[in-house]
């Protein structure tokens, strides 16, 4: 057949279809056809491949095979795209997905949690021992504020002097940016070999080691611990989960195994955003933990009391959540 | 995807199209945007977001505290999700939109939700040491010009295909050609006909000129004669 013959036997055909990927592309109230209609769609994308296929394989002209070949591409997504609803995937994703995710890949995350803890404890009690070693890791103006910070002569521990309450909104804005931010990017990183993500949890352990050890040292205890023990249940082991899915990242691309490196990253991304996404909501909640309540006025016990509450809390869901039917054990 | 085998089999030309073969037996071809439109389209967007920055400062400056807590939320959306939101609009950032570009899925599908917050997050890594060092080498190495963020995501950044009409040869004249043409031979002549209205008159002519051995004729007459054996490939006698 001449391409002539086979244009004009088939062209009302293909604008017909053409018609079709329209409107199967706009919003569902807004279609024109009827669903009978919509529902032959499968069909007629079936043949419209097919004549492209003829039309290449027949070295018909550039301009009807690029013609058919627009029409394909913008059929594909129609059949092939994903679709589910936000509220039903978030509600699965909170009560199953991200505690069943954590539990698949616990190796990586004791791997960060060692590599955070281990220099955090390390720095911790040499900070307490020893006066100066804190000033390894900051500088004398950061030592400096988060003294005067955790001061017992200051009315709100966790607060510079002059911060009143007001400026709890705004801390609750600073965390968000600031602490997010830090999970982000110790998940990110986490693709330049492992050695970034590697490289932040080890950072932050020694920092947030030696400033828990200075502080205790000075006799701050009273309002250092109060402050920190509540929000940091869900603060750091959300670091340390984000650590975790950072290493997922560099695991695939230094020892992809049998998948190869290309495919084992892809799969690892998913398996790892999961775990991301959770950790950047136990992050907000952290933030919210952080702003109102830790700098709120209650006494040390209560305030042990609720991060005793809270650090159950964070265990008990990360462990125990979504086992049972399909579930990991 | 490790098909880049051409139709004859041999190795695929040098070229910056990228292919994914669907269930229907058929290949997808794609446009893939190189470094130099995606950085035109990043710098956009840039811009975009500094003055999304600075109005927002301006704004909610006004309102205190709580004005000082959306802004620094607005700051950390802005910083992580400001390309995520757009992509899964409809696929593309206004930079990249401007730029006539758009993200997919390697399959040919609209970019996911998932393969999006991927690629964006890990901006971070292609980012460094500095201007997106990393992310540059990284498209350069392979040959979809992915970056660290769209080989982890399985996403493309590929041009928008704007649906040119089709064209047609400029007369009805048939003429069949003096000898028999190859299928490459055809081809060309096709392509040439049907791209007669985006070349010039003088260009015609000199295209033409080159085979007044086959056509016997030089000037328009030769580029009218090329037109009546692209229509006796397509239309036979």
């Amino acid at each position: 057949m001449r391409q002539e013959a086979f244009e004009a036997e088939n062209q009302t055909l293909w604008e017909e279809i053409g018609e079709l990927i329209e409107d199967l592309h706009r919003p569902k109230r807004k279609r024109r056809k009827d669903l009978g209609e919509q529902l032959r769609f499968p069909q007629h994308y079936r043949r419209l491949c097919s004549d492209y296929a003829l039309a290449r394989s027949r070295r018909f002209s550039p301009a009807l095979v690029a013609y058919l070949h627009g029409l394909v591409l913008r059929g594909h997504p129609l059949l092939y795209r994903k679709q589910a609803g936000w509220q039903w995937r978030l509600f699965n994703f909170l009560f199953r997905g991200f505690p069943r995710a954590l539990r698949r890949n616990r190796f990586y995350f004791y791997i960060s949690l060692l590599t955070f803890l281990l220099p955090a404890l390390l720095m911790g009690a040499g900070c307490y021992l020893q006066e100066d070693l804190i000033y390894t890791v900051l500088d004398e103006q950061s030592v400096a504020q988060m003294e005067s910070s955790y001061d017992p002569a200051n009315d709100h521990p966790g607060r510079s002097p002059e911060r009143g309450s007001e400026t709890d909104f705004t801390m609750f804005g600073f965390y968000i940016l600031n602490n997010i931010g830090i999970g982000f990017r110790t998940f990110a990183l986490g693709i330049l070999l492992g050695v970034g993500t590697l490289f932040l949890l080890l950072f932050n352990g020694v920092v947030i080691g030696g400033v828990a050890g200075h502080l205790t040292r000075l006799g701050y205890q009273e309002t250092f611990w109060p402050f920190v023990s509540g929000h940091g249940s869900f603060e750091l082991t959300a670091i340390v989960i984000c650590g975790a899915a950072g290493l997922l990242l560099g695991k695939a691309v230094v020892a992809p195994g049998p998948m190869g490196r290309l495919e084992t990253l892809k799969h690892h991304a998913q398996e790892a955003l999961q775990l991301v996404m959770g950790a950047a909501l136990m992050l907000l909640v952290a933030a919210f933990i952080e702003a109102f309540w830790s700098s709120s006025g209650f006494t040390p016990e209560v305030k042990y009391g609720v991060a005793v509450i809270l650090w159950l809390w964070v265990i008990l869901y990360l462990v125990f959540m979504g086992r049972g039917q399909g579930g990991s054990h | 995807m490790e098909e880049h085998i051409s139709e004859g089999g041999a190795t695929a030309p040098i070229d910056t199209l990228g292919f994914y073969e669907i269930p229907e037996g058929v290949r997808l071809e794609f446009r893939l945007a190189g470094p130099i439109v995606r950085a035109s389209a990043w710098a956009i967007d840039a811009l975009i977001r500094s003055l999304l920055y600075l109005v927002l400062s301006v704004i909610l400056a006004l309102f205190g505290g709580v004005g000082m807590a959306i802004l620094l939320i607005g700051f950390f959306l802005i910083e992580w999700f400001y390309p995520v939101i757009f992509e899964l609009q409809n696929g593309a950032t206004p930079g990249k939109r401007m730029m006539g570009i758009l993200v997919i899925q390697d399959n040919g599908t609209p970019v996911t939700p998932a393969a999006s917050v991927i690629r964006n997050l890990l901006r971070t890594a292609d980012f460094l040491p500095f201007l997106y060092a990393t992310g540059l080498v990284t498209m350069l190495i392979n040959r979809e010009f992915k970056r660290l963020g769209d080989l982890a995501a399985g996403t493309l950044v590929v041009y928008r295909d704007e649906s040119r009409g089709r064209t047609k040869t400029p007369t009805d004249v048939v003429e069949k050609p003096p000898l028999d043409l190859s299928e490459d031979e055809q081809l060309t002549l096709l392509a040439f006909s049907e791209r007669a209205e985006h070349l010039t008159q003088d260009r015609k002519e000199e295209l033409a000129d080159f085979l007044s051995e086959v056509t016997g004729r030089q000037g328009g007459e030769g580029v009218e004669t090329l037109y009546g054996y692209a229509n006796w490939i397509i239309k036979g006698r």
